[in-house]
C-alpha cells in the first residue's frame, strides 16, 4: 500500500463510519425504565428537573428532560422528529389547534380520554376544565380529529388588563376599584393623561396579542355565535358589529391611549415599560407576574378584565392551558408516560411548580396556596376562551389581515370601514378557493 | 482494467464519497425537495400532501398582494443601500486609503458594525428610534426640533427608512473593506504620474480610479443587492414587519407562510420565486459588469 494510503485510509474509514452511525441515530429514543421528555421552557427547567428527580426516587423511573430553546427551534425540532418518527415519549406541541390536529391525525399523539376518565374521572376533575378544553377535540370538529383529550396542561394562563396601583393613586384614582366599563376606563384615562401618566402598553408588534384584544371585544359586542358565524363565512366583516370592534381601536388611537411605538413593540419591551412605571395599564398574560417580579420587585399592580363595551354579552378573555404535554402514541412506554403526567399534575407537584415558576397551576386544588397577584388571575379562569376551544377558527391569512389592518388603524393610516372592507374581500377570496 | 488501476479508482471514490454523500444529503436533496414541495399543499406535519399543480405560484404571482408589498419594501431598502450605503463606503475608503493619521484604527472601527449580530444591532437601534425615550427624539428636542419627534419605527411614513438606516449602518463596513482593497490595488504610480502632469484630484478620480474600480463596484453592488433583499434579523428585532405591512420583506413573508399559517408548499413556492428574482437581478448585473469592462 502506498504510504499516503496508509495514513489516509483510516481517516476515510472514520468519515464513512461517522456518516453511517449518524444515519443510525434514533434521536431521543428511551430505554425501558426511562422516559424522555422534550420541552422548551428554560424558566421551568430547574423545577421540572427537581420533580423528575423526585419521581425517580419514588418510582425508580428516570425522566430524562431535554430542553430545546428558543421556542421556534423547539417547534421546528418537533416537526422534524414527527416526520422521522423520532418523537420522545412526552413532548409539547407549540402552535395552534390545526397544528395539534395534524400531529394527531398523523398518529403522533395519544388520546388520554380514557386515562382521564378512570376512577370516576379522578384525574380529569383535578384539572381546570378550560385548560383541558384547549387540548380537547369534540365530535364533528373542523379538523376531523377523533374526539378526545390529547394533552395535559401543566399550568394555566389567561390574559387580562393589568394596572399600576401607584400610578392610579398619583392620578387620584382608587386602585381598589378599577374601571369596569369602557366609558369608566376612558374617564380614568383622562385623569391619568392630565397627570402626565402614559396609558396602555402591550406587545402589539406581536400580532396575536392584537388578535386576542380584538376577539375579547368581538365576543363582548356580538357574542360567540356571531363571531363563529363570521369565521364560517355567514357574517361579513363589514357587519356593523365588526366595524364597532375596529372603531374601538380607532378610538384608542384618537384618545392617544397607547404608549408611543406599541404597534411594533414586542411584548418583552412592553413588559419592561410597564415594570418601569412608564404606563398605567398593560394588556398581558399571567406569566407577567414572574416577569415583573424579575424586572421590578417593588411594582404594585393588580388585574382587571378588559372594560366592557357592551352589556349584551359577557367579556371573555383568552386563556386555558399555558403549557401542555402530549404523550407519543407510538411510544413503547405510553402507560408509563401517562402515569408520570398524572403524577406531575397532582396537587403537591403543582404547588411546587407554581411556587418555583410563578405560573398558575393546572390543578384546581393547588390554587388555594397562590400569592394575591396570581390569585387574581386564577379567579378569572371561568371567563376564559381560546381559539383552540372554538368550534371554528378563522383562516390564518384572514386573521393576519385583520391584525395588520388594526395596526394600520392604530397609527391613523386607515379607517375601521376600510379595514373591514379589505378583510372581507380577502375572506371572500379565500372562501372561493 | 488491471487490478492496481481498479484499486486506485475505487480508493479515489472511497475518499470522495463521504463529501459527495454529505453534499447530496444536506444540499442537493433539500434543494430539489423545495421544488417538489412547491407543487403540493402540505402543512409540514401530515403524511398526506395534496398535489396542486402550479397553484402556489399562481397565488404568489397574482393574488398575494402582501408578497409584492414585501418585494417593494426590500427594493426600497436595496436602492438606498446601493446608493447611500455604497457611496458612504466609497468616501470612507478613499479617506482611509490616503496617508492619514490612525488609518488602521478607522479600518477596524468601520468594520465593527458588520460583525455584530443583526438582532443586537436591531435592539440597540430600537432604543435610538424609540418614540418615548429614544436618543434621536431626545437629540431633536435638545436642538429645538421637537415637532419632528415620533416613534420612528412605528410610523408608516418613516418605518421602512428607519429599517434602511439600520441596515446601511450595519452593512457599509463590508463595502468599505472591499472598496478599500480595490483602491489599494490601483498602482500608485498611475496617480503620481497624473499629478506630475498637473491633473486635479477630481480628474484622477474620474479618469483613473473609477474605470479601474468598475469590477469592484459591480462586485459590491451584487453583494449589496443579494444581502439587502434577504434582510431579516433587523426586521424581526425591530418592527416584526409592522406597522401593517410597511416593513414586511420577502423572508418574513416566506416564514409567515411556513410557520404562521403552516403552508409549507406555498412557502417553498415563494422561496423559488424569490430565488429566481435574485438570480435574474444578479445576471443583469453581471452582464452590465462585462459590458462595462469592455467599455472601460
Amino acid at each position: 500500500m502506498k504510504p499516503f494510503l496508509k495514513f489516509f485510509a483510516p481517516l476515510a474509514l472514520v468519515a464513512w463510519g461517522s456518516i453511517l452511525f449518524s444515519g443510525c441515530n434514533k434521536g431521543s429514543s428511551s430505554k425501558k425504565g426511562e422516559l424522555v421528555l422534550w420541552h422548551w421552557m428554560t424558566d421551568r427547567e430547574e423545577a421540572l428537573q427537581q420533580l423528575a428527580d423526585q419521581y425517580q426516587k419514588q418510582t425508580g423511573i428516570k425522566v430524562r428532560l431535554e430542553l430545546y430553546a428558543p421556542s421556534d427551534s423547539y417547534a421546528s425540532r418537533v416537526r422534524a422528529a414527527a416526520q422521522t418518527n423520532t418523537l420522545p415519549d412526552i413532548y409539547g406541541i407549540l402552535g395552534e389547534s390545526r397544528d395539534l390536529a395534524s400531529f394527531i391525525n398523523s398518529g403522533h399523539v395519544a388520546n388520554l380520554q380514557e386515562a382521564l376518565a378512570e376512577k370516576n374521572e379522578g384525574w380529569q376533575k383535578q384539572l381546570f376544565p378550560k385548560a383541558l378544553a384547549t387540548n380537547t377535540f369534540k365530535p364533528g370538529n373542523q379538523h376531523k380529529v377523533p374526539p378526545g383529550v390529547y394533552g395535559v396542561p401543566i399550568d394555566v394562563t389567561n390574559i387580562q388588563m393589568i394596572y399600576n396601583k401607584d400610578l392610579f393613586k398619583q392620578a387620584g384614582l382608587d386602585p381598589d376599584h378599577p374601571p369596569l366599563t369602557w366609558n369608566a376606563f376612558l374617564d380614568a384615562w383622562h385623569k391619568l393623561k392630565a397627570a402626565h401618566i402614559p396609558g396602555l402598553v402591550s406587545g402589539w408588534g406581536e400580532t396575536w396579542m392584537i388578535d386576542c384584544f380584538a376577539s375579547n371585544y368581538a365576543f363582548n359586542i356580538m357574542g360567540e355565535e356571531k363571531v363563529m358565524d363570521t369565521f364560517r363565512g355567514k357574517v361579513p366583516y363589514t357587519d356593523p358589529d365588526w366595524v364597532r370592534v375596529l372603531a374601538l381601536f380607532d378610538q384608542i388611537h384618537r384618545e392617544g391611549l397607547l404608549v408611543s411605538g406599541v404597534v411594533t413593540m414586542v411584548n418583552k419591551t412592553a413588559e419592561q415599560t410597564f415594570a418601569n412605571g412608564k404606563a398605567a395599564f398593560a394588556f398581558n398574560g399571567s406569566w407577567c407576574v414572574n416577569v415583573y417580579k424579575g424586572m421590578n420587585p417593588d411594582l404594585s399592580f393588580s388585574t382587571m378584565l378588559p372594560p366592557k363595551l357592551s352589556d349584551k354579552n359577557p367579556m371573555r378573555i383568552w386563556g386555558g392551558a399555558g403549557s401542555s404535554f402530549m404523550v407519543n402514541a407510538k411510544s413503547s412506554q405510553r402507560d408509563e408516560a401517562i402515569q408520570f403526567l398524572k403524577w406531575l399534575t397532582d396537587a403537591p407537584q403543582q404547588v411546587l411548580l407554581s411556587k418555583e415558576t410563578s405560573n398558575l397551576p393546572s390543578n384546581r386544588a393547588a390554587v388555594g396556596q397562590l400569592p394575591p397577584s396570581l390569585a387574581s388571575f386564577a379567579s378569572q379562569m371561568d371567563a376564559t376562551t381560546h381559539p383552540s376551544q372554538w368550534a371554528v377558527t378563522e383562516q390564518p391569512t384572514v386573521t393576519e389581515a385583520l391584525d395588520k389592518g388594526i395596526q394600520s388603524i392604530l397609527v391613523g393610516e386607515k379607517t375601521p370601514e376600510e379595514v373591514a372592507a379589505e378583510v372581507d374581500a380577502l375572506k371572500k377570496q379565500q372562501s372561493s378557493k | 482494467m488491471t487490478w492496481p488501476r481498479l484499486r486506485d479508482l475505487l480508493t479515489t471514490y472511497l475518499f470522495v464519497a463521504p463529501a459527495i454523500i454529505l453534499f447530496l444529503v444536506f444540499s442537493l436533496i433539500p434543494f430539489l425537495k423545495v421544488f417538489q414541495l412547491s407543487v403540493f399543499e402540505w402543512d409540514g406535519i401530515s403524511s398526506h400532501m395534496q398535489f396542486v399543480w402550479l397553484n402556489n405560484f399562481r397565488t404568489a404571482l397574482f393574488r398575494d398582494t402582501s408578497w409584492w408589498i414585501s418585494m417593494r419594501n426590500a427594493g426600497v431598502i436595496t436602492l438606498l443601500a446601493l446608493s447611500v450605503q455604497n457611496f458612504l463606503a466609497l468616501v470612507l475608503g478613499l479617506i482611509v486609503d490616503r496617508e492619514i493619521k490612525g488609518k488602521n484604527f478607522y479600518r477596524v472601527v468601520f468594520y465593527i458594525p458588520p460583525v455584530l449580530s443583526g438582532i443586537v444591532v436591531g435592539l440597540v437601534w430600537n432604543w435610538i428610534f424609540d418614540g418615548s425615550h429614544g436618543l434621536l427624539n431626545h437629540a431633536l428636542t435638545t436642538i429645538h426640533l421637537g415637532q419632528w419627534t415620533r416613534a420612528w419605527l412605528a410610523d408608516p411614513k418613516t418605518a421602512i427608512y428607519g429599517i434602511a438606516v439600520i441596515h446601511m449602518w450595519k452593512g457599509f463596513g463590508w463595502g468599505f473593506v472591499i472598496l478599500l482593497a480595490g483602491l489599494q490595488a490601483i498602482p500608485r504610480e498611475l496617480n503620481e504620474a497624473a499629478r506630475v502632469d498637473g491633473a486635479s484630484e477630481w480628474y484622477i478620480f474620474s479618469r483613473i480610479t473609477v474605470p479601474l474600480m468598475m469590477p469592484v463596484f459591480f462586485l459590491v453592488s451584487i453583494l449589496t443587492v443579494l444581502g439587502t433583499m434577504q434582510i431579516y434579523d433587523i426586521i424581526v428585532s425591530t418592527t416584526n414587519g409592522g406597522p401593517g405591512y410597511h416593513t414586511e420583506v420577502p423572508i418574513t413573508r416566506i416564514l409567515a407562510a411556513m410557520v404562521g399559517s403552516s403552508r409549507f408548499g406555498y412557502a417553498c413556492a415563494l422561496g423559488i420565486l424569490f430565488g429566481i428574482i435574485l438570480l435574474a437581478v444578479s445576471m443583469v448585473q453581471m452582464r452590465l459588469s462585462k459590458w462595462s469592462a469592455r467599455f472601460s
